[in-house]
This record gives structure tokens, sequence and C-alpha cells, in this order.
């Protein structure tokens, strides 16, 4: 990806032997212009994974697995008072479209699938699989 | 606490020996290292006196020398100060990794003992594996006796650390004639030694990890060329540092090293340039040939890289003939020394009758006699005006004379 305009700097006020600081500041951990999270390094992927709210158990295995940290999660608290990672969305901007979210999730009809990327994600949702009636006899 | 290590006032070490109390004195914190002749004793000695209690670091034993360098920059990076010694082969396999090394700029020393490389495969001196090394972005000293080896080791800490360098360091000495060759040595006792070096300030450390940093980062054709540039600035302008390093060096000892080294060079005619231990054998040939009234003088680059190429044209201002001798076979040109004269030269408007000579590989002899030779075809040269002799000799070399033109 090509670095922005305003980041290219000189010779003379070039990174002192390439090495790149995560944070401006440490203590606040606000995030350097270096941090990888600031690049989109997501545009080679050709398939994107799809997520389906409304089949998922936040099991977070999806999350654990990913390479990329692009499982977002936010923090809930249950009926019973204990925290718990809620997932809510994949992050585009990093993800390559590698798949092991799909292969891990363990829902019976897979509340993660890959679509190929330029399909739009409700058009994604319309065609997931349906859960198949049992025949009744 | 490291034990202290009782030294004599004088001390007969080789300058494998020397280089590894070198390395104990300035406490290293990784050495990470694969031995390889003819650099193994300092590898073993250094080795020794860790377990002996006399170092307070980390021995690393790796897999290759590949990997002895790779774990030397994984080393440095995190923070510590860090050092290794190879020869040859092991040097080619670390190639790759030193211009990691320089490029991330991690003051590693590396003590070499320069060795022929295969094929065929020779374990003696010359200069290839330095040469090798050359554009790699490292400082390279030359060392040309053990008292040299230990002096520009504990030198070459202060050089690489010092925050406006930064870089990494190689001290070289020659194969076996330097490296196994026992002379006499006056040490430093060791806390002069290690106050002299200083203690090793991290810049950037991977260990920090509440300012967590990358190393290594990925730069294409729009970043890279600016970070190679301010490498480049970096070691060009390394020379008021070592100067300094080594006017330091002569406050605490006496003993004085300059960039460029000479001998009778102050109302020399014809000039010999030459280095390694090869330096010591041309100044008593330079004596021999000024009873005979050749008014002759030598110099040796001290500094390889960076290299002084106006203090060099500075030096040879009012030689007439000057050879160059180099201790590596260039293999389809002239030597790395004739080629950087030949350019001091032209870059400050001056000339010279300029001849090269391709001597000692592999560790074959060159004594007065050989040079002796060196500095008659030169003066022909001299009183010639021009030049009668070929531009490119070898010395020593069994057959028909093989010169090229």
């Amino acid at each position: 990806m090509a670095t922005p305009k305003e980041m290219l700097t000189t010779w003379d006020k070039i990174q002192f032997g390439a090495v790149l600081p995560s944070f401006e500041d440490p203590k606040t951990k606000k995030r350097s212009k270096f941090h990888s999270y600031n690049y989109k390094v997501a545009d080679w992927r050709v398939e994107k994974p799809v997520f389906n709210p409304d089949l998922c158990i936040n099991c977070d295995f999806c999350w654990v697995w990913c390479p990329d940290s692009c499982i977002l999660v936010e923090e809930v608290t249950t009926k019973r008072g204990k925290k718990q990672a809620k997932m809510v969305g994949i992050d585009y901007d990093h993800c390559k479209g590698c798949g092991v979210c799909v292969d891990v999730c363990p829902t019976p009809i897979k509340s993660l699938l890959m679509f190929p990327e330029h399909t739009p994600i409700e058009e994604a949702l319309a065609q997931w699989p349906k859960k198949e009636d049992k025949k009744k006899d | 606490m490291a034990e202290k290590y009782q030294l004599k006032k004088t001390e007969v070490w080789d300058g494998n020996m020397a280089a590894a109390h070198a390395l104990r004195q300035a406490q290293v914190d990784v050495v990470a290292a694969y031995p390889i002749t003819p650099s193994t004793p300092i590898v073993q000695n250094y080795a020794q006196f860790l377990a002996d209690g006399y170092i307070d670091g980390e021995f690393v034993m790796v897999e290759s020398e590949h990997s002895a360098m790779s774990a030397c920059v994984g080393a440095s990076a995190a923070g510590g100060r860090v050092a290794t010694a190879t020869s040859s082969q092991g040097y080619a396999l670390m190639v790759e990794v030193l211009y990691q090394a320089s490029g991330m700029r991690l003051p590693i020393v590396m003590t070499v003992v320069n060795r022929a490389l295969a094929s065929p495969l020779n374990i003696h001196g010359d200069h290839s594996d330095l040469y090798l090394g050359r554009d790699a972005g490292w400082i390279h000293l030359i060392c040309n006796n053990p008292q040299e080896a230990y002096d520009l080791t504990l030198c070459a800490f202060k050089i690489a650390e010092d925050e406006r360098v930064r870089l990494p360091v190689t001290t070289n000495q020659d194969g076996f004639l330097v490296s196994h060759t026992a002379q006499v040595v006056h040490p430093l006792d060791d806390d002069t030694a290690y106050k002299f070096i200083g203690d090793y300030k991290p810049l950037n450390p991977m260990l920090d990890t509440e300012n967590p940093v990358t190393y290594g980062a990925q730069t294409e054709e729009e970043w890279h060329f600016e970070h190679k540039a301010n490498q480049h600035k970096a070691i060009m302008d390394s020379f008021p540092v070592i100067e300094e390093v080594f006017q330091q060096f002569k406050d605490l000892t006496g003993r004085e090293y300059k960039t460029i080294e000479t001998y009778k060079m102050d109302d020399a005619e014809i000039a010999l340039i030459v280095m390694g231990s090869t330096y010591e054998t041309a100044m008593v040939a330079v004596d021999e040939a000024r009873k005979k009234g050749i008014k002759v003088g030598v110099v040796m680059p001290r500094v390889f890289r960076p290299f002084p190429y106006n203090q060099l044209a500075e030096i040879l201002k009012n030689v007439k003939a000057i050879a160059t001798l180099d201790r590596s076979a260039p293999m389809g040109t002239t030597g790395a020394l004739y080629n950087e004269t030949a350019g001091a030269l032209m870059a400050n408007g001056q000339s010279a009758i300029l001849t090269n000579y391709i001597y000692g590989l592999g560790g074959r002899d060159t004594t007065v006699e050989h040079l002796l030779q060196v500095i008659e075809e030169t003066q022909q040269n001299a009183e010639a005006g021009k030049r009668v002799t070929p531009l490119q000799g070898f010395i020593n070399l069994r057959g028909p004379k093989l010169s090229f033109n």
C-alpha cells in the first residue's frame, strides 16, 4: 500500500534504524503513525468472511483463532453478571480472508461464511443457508 | 557480580587471547557464536572466562554463523551489549545478517580473524573476508598485532555505542600471523578498561515492553533510499568520533592510533599502501630501502570503512609513485586499496603513478625481500616519470611472472 504523502519524511528526519515505535505516548497508549493499525492491509483479499449475528453463540473461537486480530468484540455483562466478549463484526481493513474463523465456527449452521469480496453484506446474509425442516411423517 | 581477573602489567598473548580479554573486560551481555578457525580461541577463551565466573553474561551456542549474527541482532535489539567473533566461511555465511545489523543501527562488535575464502579450502590469513564485508555498513578497524587487537577491540565498543554513531564495528587481525602469534601485550586492569568503555546505554530496546517498537521494518521504493542515505551519513560522519575515542585511549594508555597510520612519509617520494600485519614487514623493508637512498614510506588505513580518502590524498600529496598491496584476489579488476587510492587522488586533483600488487593469498609469506622488490619497481616508475612496470603484479607466486596491464 502506498504511504500517504503527509507521512513521507526526508532522509534527515527518517526514523532511526527504521525502528518504529508503536505508541506516540506510551502512557496514554496513543498509537503512533507507524502503528500497523493505521495501515489498510487487506487489498489482496478475494473472499471475505461475513458475520451473521442471528446464529452466533459468542463462543469467541474465531476471536482466539484469527491470526490478524480482525474479530471485533465488545465487552458485555450477561444476565448472571458475568463479563463476556460479544462478537460484533469483522475488521475488513486488516482481514486477509484466510477463512480460519469460518473453519472454527461451531454453530450447526455456520455464523461466519466466506463470500466473494464484491458481494454486499445484505446480499450475503440473504443467501445464508436455512435450517432444513425435519420431515414430518 | 563478575570476578576480577588478575592481570600482570605485561602479558604474553596471541591476538585471539587479546581479543577475548577485551571482550571479557567489556562485560558483554550476550555473545552468540559458532567458532571457526582461526578465530575459535576467541570464543573458546571467552566461554572459559564465563564458566570461571569472570563474566556476567550469556554465551549462546548456535547452529551456524548465520544464526550467530541473527542471535546477536536479536540480543542487541533487545537492549544488550553484544559481541561475536568469526572468520572466512563463517563471515561469508553471516553477510546477509551483517547488512541487517547495520541497517537497524545495532552497535554489535565483531572480532574478525581474517582468513582466505574457499575454494580451494584454506584456513590461513588473507583479506578475502574483510573485503567481502566491505559494503555491509560496518566500521572496519585493522589490527596488526595482539596489542592492537586488544586496544582496538576496547575502542570498538566505545565507537559503536556512541550515540552519534550507533553502528556495528569489526576489528580485523590476520589469521595465524596475529591471531596465533604470542607477543607482549600491556593490558589495562579490568576496572580501568570497563570505565574506558562505559556502561551500555540501550536505545529503543525491545525489552522495554511499556514502549513496544518494531525492528526490521519493510521499506519499499518510497522509504528505502532515505533510510540508506541516513545510514551512509552516519558512517561517513563517524570519523570525528573514531578520532575522539583514539585520543581518549591515548590519554589513558599513551598508545596512539590514527585513522591512517604512516611510517617515514614526511619526505617520501614513493609509497606503499598496505593493510594488516604486512604493514610491520613493510616498515622493516622501508628502513632497508632507505639505507640504499630510496625515499620510501608506507601507509596503512587503520580504518578501512569509513575510508579516509581525503586524508589519504593529503598524505600522498608529494609522492611520485605508489604501490597498493591487496591481500585478496580482486577477480577481474584491480584490488580494493588500488581503487580507493586512485579515487582519493582523483577526487583531490592529484596524480601519481599507481600500481597494484596482489600478495599473501591463503597465508603465503610476504617477506622483507619481496617488499624490497616492490619498492624497487615503484622506484623505477618514479624515476621514469611514467609507469614502466605492470599495472598489477603478484608477489611470491610460483611459476612464470604473472602480471596485467
